[in-house]
């Protein structure tokens, strides 16, 4: 694995990827703390992995299908229930394009 | 009536027998919360009023006659399983107001069994922590020693079991999180086999590792909490179509001659020795109801940590990404410290430049792990283990230091990374903390589990030993 040295810099880039707004504390702490962390993965740097095929499941199910037919849903006062912002039958959100 | 005495199965034939009604359980258990929670924090919310209007309706139908298998039983759910009209929390402040409109699959089987819910459980939030301590709602204590951790995630659900709040608790397990608290608590804690249990409507965690578990008295209880809970769910595609065992009724079969596997890897640096040495007089204790042991070897085990911390971050990355505060909730602002650094962890494992060297590494070496598993029951029946390599730890021991909390999982990790099951089961006390056994079988081998728990708990009956 690559050094794994987390700087403030990319902790406020990958806060950025994750949409996450960081108090100056985290900005602190969590270089320190994800460098520890990650260094802990180094161990794994001592397999050879060339030949193995990764598993994302473990019980050997695979392509459940069901039929395409409608079904009765929530109805749309109940999707809205906990919604704090919303108008008529819609969620209000920030405008993503802009004129 | 004597509640801290009851179980599941006393409790039914109490109503059964009518010497007691629904609505005295309910009640007995609501102010049995009422004068110990101000202490233990186990809940988030007591559902007082829902409650009693169930144990009406459940008193009706025991009169009637009619049958279910938890008719009039009260239990608990951990605050990460949806509950129609009833907060849900996960134990995070983003999620403080949040009413679900629909119930989690579990939810609605269990309610249809007849259950009773009496209240939603603490946790650790998000089910991020080992110790119950990065709840948004408060530190959850360990009954028997208030200064100590109950364990994690499960913290209010084992500690509503054990302290007599609940007969039973629902539970979630992504890396141990039934079975620590389990273990640290004296009672009962089951992680089944990956996609026994539908996770529909059940906050998520790590898709690919989070399996429903529950905490009961006995393994008993378990067996019968499971046989309601377990099978196919339409609404979740990685749940088995295999048939649900027949878990109570196989419970008594006999165990002599069954081979149980030791894997040396989990005896080694690290493990506490009265932990130690409490596991080897339970592998005694089998030895002598006449299973046969042998020391047997998963040489990945010491990577599983590892691989863990970088699948499962990396997934709860991508499952908190849905938390924006559009549809339900708060903002992102809102997230606490645990889930802050597990959304940076997994991001950054999975960012480009990085995730064949983090996030595909670790989903090789998880198949290597599960080959170790796979290829040890060829040998053997089921494994012994230690569930922690600790006794309860006190609170706030571990806070400062994420890597050395991590530390806490390292041995029931393994089985949620190979999909198989796991229970803990009390083992004993070490100066009045308790401790658990963790037995591990083959996929969907929990009758098997639940056999070799039952008749080493009928033989030691530590669970009767409640904390004062």
């Amino acid at each position: 694995m690559k050094n794994s040295k987390i700087t403030k810099e990319n902790i406020k880039h990958l806060s950025n990827l994750a949409n996450l707004k960081l108090t100056d504390k985290d900005l602190d702490k969590f270089p320190k703390q994800l460098s520890e962390i990650l260094d802990y993965f180094k161990s794994l740097d001592q397999l050879d992995t060339k030949e193995i095929e990764p598993i994302a499941q473990t019980t050997g199910l695979e392509n459940l299908t069901r039929g395409d037919k409608p079904e009765k849903s929530l109805d749309s006062d109940q999707v809205l229930s906990n919604a704090k912002n919303k108008h008529k039958s819609f969620f209000v959100t920030k405008a993503v394009l802009e004129k | 009536m004597n509640i801290n005495e009851l179980t599941i199965i006393k409790a039914r034939e109490g109503l059964e027998k009518k010497e007691f009604s629904s609505m005295e359980l309910t009640k007995a258990f609501l102010k049995e919360i009422k004068e110990k929670d101000s202490k233990l924090n186990a809940f988030i919310t007591v559902c007082e009023k829902e409650a009693l209007l169930e144990a009406q309706k459940g008193d009706k139908l025991i009169k009637e006659g009619v049958k279910k298998p938890l008719l009039g039983i009260p239990i608990v759910f951990k605050d990460n399983f949806l509950t129609k009209g009833i907060r849900t929390t996960a134990a995070s402040k983003v999620l403080d107001d949040y009413i679900p409109v629909y119930n989690a699959t579990v939810v609605k089987r269990l309610k249809e069994a007849g259950a009773i819910i009496l209240g939603k459980a603490n946790m650790d939030a998000w089910a991020h922590g080992s110790s119950g301590e990065t709840s948004d709602f408060g530190v959850t204590k360990n009954p028997y020693d208030n200064s100590r951790v109950p364990g994690g995630s499960s913290s209010g659900p084992a500690v509503a079991v054990s302290s007599g709040m609940a007969l039973a608790a629902t539970g979630t397990d992504t890396g141990g999180s039934v079975r620590l608290p389990g273990s640290f608590c004296n009672v009962v804690g089951l992680k089944p086999t990956y996609g026994r249990v539908s996770r529909y409507g059940i906050i998520a965690m790590a898709s690919s590792l989070d399996s429903i578990g529950h905490l009961t008295k006995t393994v008993a209880d378990s067996a019968l909490f499971l046989s309601i809970t377990a099978g196919q769910d339409r609404f979740d595609a990685t749940t088995s179509p295999n048939p649900v065992g027949d878990y109570q009724n196989n419970l008594q079969k006999g165990i002599k001659g069954l081979k149980i596997g030791i894997p040396k890897e989990y005896f080694q640096e690290g493990l506490d020795k009265d932990v130690k040495n409490k596991v080897q007089e339970a592998i005694n204790e089998f030895e002598k109801m006449g299973v046969k042991i042998e020391e047997v070897s998963l040489p990945h085990t010491k990577y599983a940590l590892a691989v863990y911390y970088i699948i499962q971050p990396a997934e709860v990355s991508s499952n908190l990404a849905r938390y924006d505060g559009i549809r339900y909730g708060s903002g992102r602002e809102m997230f606490a410290d645990e889930a802050k650094r597990r959304i940076m962890l997994g991001t950054f494992t999975l960012s480009s430049g990085y995730w064949e060297a983090y996030y595909l590494k670790a989903m090789k070496v998880r198949a290597l792990i599960k080959k170790d598993f796979d290829k040890v029951f060829e040998k053997v029946d089921a494994l012994f283990t230690p569930v922690s390599p600790t006794l309860p730890f006190k609170i706030g021991e571990k806070t400062a230091d994420p890597l050395k909390m991590y530390l806490s999982d390292i041995y029931t990790v393994t089985a949620n990374l190979a999909g198989i099951p796991g229970i803990s089961v009390p083992a004993g006390f070490v100066n009045n903390l308790p401790l658990g056994l963790q037995i591990l079988g083959p996929h969907f081998s929990e009758d098997l589990l639940f056999r070799l728990a039952y008749h080493y708990e009928q033989k030691t009956e530590f669970y009767k030993k409640k904390a004062v």
